[in-house]
């Protein structure tokens, strides 16, 4: 009795460190990591998602909230701001092949985002959701921050956007390299640009563990169709809705 | 490694400040990723030791992106614990978050890959 009650209080501690979550974050991780590395790079197991179920499922089977968990998990989310402008690196390096491909680059974004705005209001539309419910999906292409913003300025809910921004991210990044095989489509900008285009930072995280040029065109996509998508988005609302 | 840290993080936070000030709808980090990459445009040319430093920030950086998917996990950690809030809409939503993200993926990347072919044909006869 005496024991379990030790273990006890060592538990009630550690669980209001943020060192016990961060651990627990990396170590989810590195399992994702290593069942993708065994799988042989099969984009249906992808490490993120694995890491998310690992890592949700202690959570629930601990009766752990959310918040506390975030309490240690923020030191690893705060690093995504900077790893944002470290994007401008491979950019960088990568700028004689982006210049090269300024047409392609400007067509895709103009027919794409509309492409994307239209496919979730007439998708919407089909699945008889509330006009509310489309608009707070309506921007779930872009990085979660515009998109929030976009949803608050066309009249959804931003924290649902948020939700389902991030599926749509994990959703392309783990479906999208599939797909893009079984439609044949091989050039290494066009599928990072498409990532980025349709699953904004996942999705871009997603292609440069894969290959740097596609890499930094899905940086190029996620950055530019977030900006697009703000222009965009205004104009097709007047006509739809 | 401690001065490459430095640059990244002060252009972030020079990316937040602009965001802040002109309430621009573009987040901190990207206006910081936009600045930096002109600084690196702009001072390549003009600055001698430029190249040592852009090389620094590059190693720094490729630590940080390699595993750019991990830090995604906190973020969707969160959207499992709160999926509830989707309600009685889940699998309609699911459902055109799986179609609409998958067919705008195939139709941009039919789009740019049929322009960049259609480029280099053009440039090929010229």
């Amino acid at each position: 009795m005496a024991r379990e009650d030790k273990l006890y209080k060592i538990w009630v501690y550690l669980q209001a460190e943020p060192l016990f979550w961060i651990t627990l974050t990396l170590g989810a991780y590195l399992v994702g990591d290593y069942l993708y590395k065994k799988s042989k790079l099969n984009p249906l197991v992808n490490p993120v998602a694995i890491s998310i179920l690992i890592v949700s499922s202690v959570l629930l089977f601990l009766d752990v909230s959310y918040d506390r968990y975030f309490e240690g998990a923020k030191f690893i989310h705060f690093m995504l701001g900077p790893a944002t402008v470290a994007l401008a690196i491979p950019i960088y390096e990568k700028r004689n092949l982006i210049t090269k491909e300024v047409k392609p680059i400007i067509f895709s974004i103009c027919l794409g985002i509309p492409f994307a705005i239209l496919i979730t209001f007439y998708l919407g539309k089909f699945f008889g959701l509330s006009n509310e419910m489309i608009l707070t999906m309506i921007p779930r292409n872009v990085t979660a921050p515009i998109a929030m913003g976009i949803s608050e300025l066309i009249g959804g809910i931003p924290s649902l956007t948020a939700i389902i921004t991030i599926i749509t991210g994990i959703i392309g990044a783990s479906l999208g390299t599939f797909l893009l095989n079984v439609f044949k489509l091989k050039d290494m900008s066009a599928r990072g640009f498409a990532f980025g285009l349709a699953s904004h930072g996942i999705g871009t995280a997603r292609a440069m563990s894969k290959n740097k040029t596609a890499g930094v065109f899905a940086a190029l996509a996620m950055g530019l169709s977030g900006i697009a998508t703000s222009l965009f988005v205004l104009i097709i609302i007047k006509f739809l809705i | 490694m401690l001065k490459s840290l430095f640059i990244i993080f002060f252009y972030q936070l020079l990316g937040e400040a602009i965001q802040k000030f002109f309430a621009i709808n573009i987040p901190g980090p990207v206006i910081g990723l936009i600045l930096l990459l002109l600084s690196f445009i702009l001072f390549s040319k003009n600055i001698k030791q430029s190249k040592r430093i852009i090389k620094e920030i590059s190693l720094t950086s490729h630590q940080i992106i390699s595993h750019l998917s991990l830090l995604f996990v906190p973020i969707g950690v969160g959207v499992v614990m709160h999926i509830n809030y989707l309600g009685d809409n889940l699998f309609k939503i699911f459902s055109i978050i799986i179609i609409g993200t998958l067919t705008t993926l195939v139709f941009t990347a039919f789009v740019m890959e049929k322009i960049i072919n259609l480029e280099k044909k053009n440039g090929k006869r010229r």
